[in-house]
């Protein structure tokens, strides 16, 4: 067994995969930099990023793969769950090591694996596109704090500027500390420094004119739709699990 | 804006509204192109209320003033009630701000009938018309038209919201003539017949000149109240049936009837909300619509009403065990999709992976098989079909003897938090 350590980014993956076939290793660990117990009688290797290396890995699984299989690689990478390289790993390797194209063979574990996070961040993003509740602010950027289970920032930005075209936005995902912002024209992340006495999720003190008018009428508006005597608690949280409530209006 | 007043009048036209169930805010294509406000596309529940309905939608009446007096409706003239409505501009404004803080994926918008119908429909329309050429406004917009109201009304109504509905309120005309006297069921049915030619009309147009304007985009929708008069299931489902084919029409609503007045027509004060009878109603309506059912296949003669302990599709597979079991690995993906618990998206995810290898249990159950139901319907690569000569009756005992003991799992784990 040799564990391969690298440094947590898409192209240190690649590297590794390079590396894997290089020296012609069959069984392999992947680790991500400082996660790991070191074990003993285990070979280690350390990954250094190689960018061209990486590169030819990548066009390599463009040709075995189709440019959403491709897609379905990255964003299960970028969704940083821990411990799931060697899933990811192992989809790459079953995508060079078969001729026909694997991306439908659910049978398989490493398909069935990656289909099943890929599921799990489109899941998560649907909910943020739901969740999201934006406070307008003195400046007219709409300002919203999020705290999503993965990183799905990303795969909201097209969604959003589709969405709100005309008006300044900002999502802020408090738990990984860096947020988008759209100016009416680009998006960009950014990250910002908050303070103890104003945290992300707060912008109570920098609110627009109208913005509790508004939160007020929402909340009202959600407390006049439910018909009391159709209550069905089990459903309701199924829907709205708790740890998403204290960034929704209706709800604080 | 006075705050106080609008508010008032939020909470009232928000709960008169709430019975109507019609929230879905999908099926439009609207886009964003003129660097304006929202898109319609993809039907985003932003919410969900305490009893587990999705808030899609800024669901309001335009007023609860209303000339009728429908004994299933809180809005009915008899009713001793308090009594608002919006103006135009207080409309377009929540619209517009709820949105913008994506609270909503747009206004669905019904009313009481003020003075006539052609009265009324014209501030519905006003309201839609506001938003979409002053507003820039590309969100969803349902409008509920209202029944009498002129052709000409319901042309231009089409032309700014993305879907239209008249509501058939009672599933039989003879229901409809108990419960709302005022109302007239051919008044419902034209409007229906005139958009059903409308919408068919200009998506020739569309064809055609791309620039024609869209017409109701996302089509036409009803709803029929459930338990409040006694029709049968297989009354309802055929009603639905017949509206489904010869009107396109993209959705049928159930609604459970909550009892809100006392009335000698009407089930008693403290009658239930028939919950579990709506959402079988809406499975059945499911499997006519994706699961290539007919409906005298779900309900018939003999079958007039829908088990309640069980879903519709187990119950069409153990009426007809002489259709199982199939094999997973070689069947057609229509009889797949008739096996109980396996849905579209396994269904489908099954056809794909079996060109590469034939599936065994564990597989399936990984793509996402529900194997306490389906087991006894299949085969597949393990060879060993699990319960190869029980009949249908006892496969009904094993399955609700086993959801029955995970709902009393259920139950007990709930108590040991108090
Ligand atoms: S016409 Fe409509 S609002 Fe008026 S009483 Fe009948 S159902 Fe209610």
């Amino acid at each position: 067994m040799t564990r391969l350590i690298y440094d947590g980014t898409f192209e240190g993956l690649l590297t590794a995969i390079f590396e894997i076939y290089d020296r012609r290793l069959t069984v392999v660990n992947l680790q991500k930099d400082g996660t790991g117990s070191s074990a003993l009688f285990e070979d280690e290797l350390q990954i250094i990023t190689d960018d061209a290396r990486a590169n030819r890995v990548l066009k390599g699984l463009k040709t075995r793969l189709s440019a959403n299989g491709v897609q379905r690689v990255y964003i299960a990478h970028f969704a940083g769950m821990e411990h799931e390289e060697n899933n990811i790993a192992g989809y790459i390797r079953y995508a060079f090591d078969t001729q026909q194209n694997i991306e439908d063979d659910y049978g398989n574990k490493y398909v069935q694996r990656i289909s099943q996070i890929v599921q799990m961040m489109r899941r998560e993003k649907h909910r943020m596109e739901a969740f999201v509740r934006f406070q307008k602010l003195q400046d007219d950027t709409y300002y919203a704090a999020v705290e999503p289970d993965f990183n799905v920032l990303p795969l909201l930005i097209r969604h959003f500027k589709n969405r709100y075209a005309d008006q300044k936005w900002m999502i802020y995902d408090v738990k990984r500390n860096y947020g988008i912002y759209y100016d009416l024209h680009d998006t960009e992340f950014v990250a910002m420094e908050f303070s103890a006495s104003a945290p992300a999720g707060n912008a109570i003190a920098v609110f627009s004119e109208h913005e509790e008018t508004y939160q007020h009428l929402w909340k009202n508006y959600f407390r006049s739709v439910n018909i009391a005597s159709r209550k069905n608690t089990k459903l309701h949280l199924r829907h709205i699990p708790k740890r998403y409530w204290k960034h929704l209006t209706e709800k604080i | 804006m006075n705050v106080d007043r609008v508010t008032e009048k939020l909470n009232i036209l928000a709960d008169a509204a709430k019975y109507d169930v019609s929230c879905a805010s999908s099926g439009s294509k609207r886009k964003n192109e003129n660097k304006g406000l929202g898109n319609a596309s993809n039907g985003i529940c932003h919410s969900y209320t305490e009893d587990g309905r999705c808030v899609s939608l800024l669901k309001i009446l335009l007023t609860n003033h209303c000339i009728f007096d429908c004994a299933y409706c809180v809005s009915r003239k008899s009713n001793d009630i308090k009594r608002a409505a919006f103006t135009v501009q207080e409309v377009v404004d929540l619209t517009i701000n709820f949105y913008r803080r994506n609270y909503i994926e747009g206004l669905f918008l019904s009313s009481g009938i003020f003075k006539d119908a052609d009265y009324t429909m014209e501030r519905l329309v006003t309201i839609a018309k506001k938003l979409r050429t002053e507003n820039n406004f590309n969100g969803y917009i349902h409008l509920k038209s209202i029944p009498g109201a002129s052709d000409e009304l319901m042309r231009e109504a089409g032309l700014y919201a993305d879907r239209l509905s008249v509501n058939l309120e009672m599933p039989t005309e003879a229901g409809l003539k108990l419960l709302a006297p005022d109302k007239n069921r051919q008044d419902m049915i034209d409007p229906m017949a005139f958009l059903n030619k409308e919408i068919i009309q200009r998506k020739e147009e569309k064809k055609l000149f791309k620039k024609a304007p869209m017409f109701a985009p996302a089509g036409q929708s009803t709803q029929v109240i459930i338990g409040a008069t006694p029709e049968n299931d297989q009354q309802i489902l055929h009603t639905a049936n017949h509206f489904y084919k010869n009107f396109n029409l993209k959705r049928v609503y159930y609604s459970g009837y909550v009892p809100v007045l006392a009335d000698k027509r009407l089930p008693g004060l403290n009658t239930a909300v028939p919950m579990v009878r709506e959402n079988r109603l809406y499975q059945a309506d499911w499997l006519m619509r994706f699961y290539g059912f007919n409906v005298n296949e779900i309900v018939n003669s003999q079958q007039p009403l829908l088990d309640l302990d069980i879903d519709p599709k187990l119950g069409w597979a153990i009426r007809n065990m002489q259709a199982f079991p199939i094999d997973i690995n070689k069947a057609d993906l229509h009889m797949i999709l008739r096996v109980p618990g396996i849905g579209l998206h396994s269904a489908q995810k099954i056809v794909s992976a079996r060109k590469f290898a034939f599936l065994n249990w564990d597989q399936l159950k990984k793509i996402g098989v529900a194997l306490n139901r389906a087991k006894y319907f299949i085969t597949c690569k393990s060879g060993d079909y699990e319960k190869r000569d029980l009949t249908g009756t006892k496969i009904k005992q094993f399955i609700l003897a086993e959801s029955q003991s995970k709902y009393l799992k259920n139950v007990q784990s709930q108590l040991n938090l108090f």
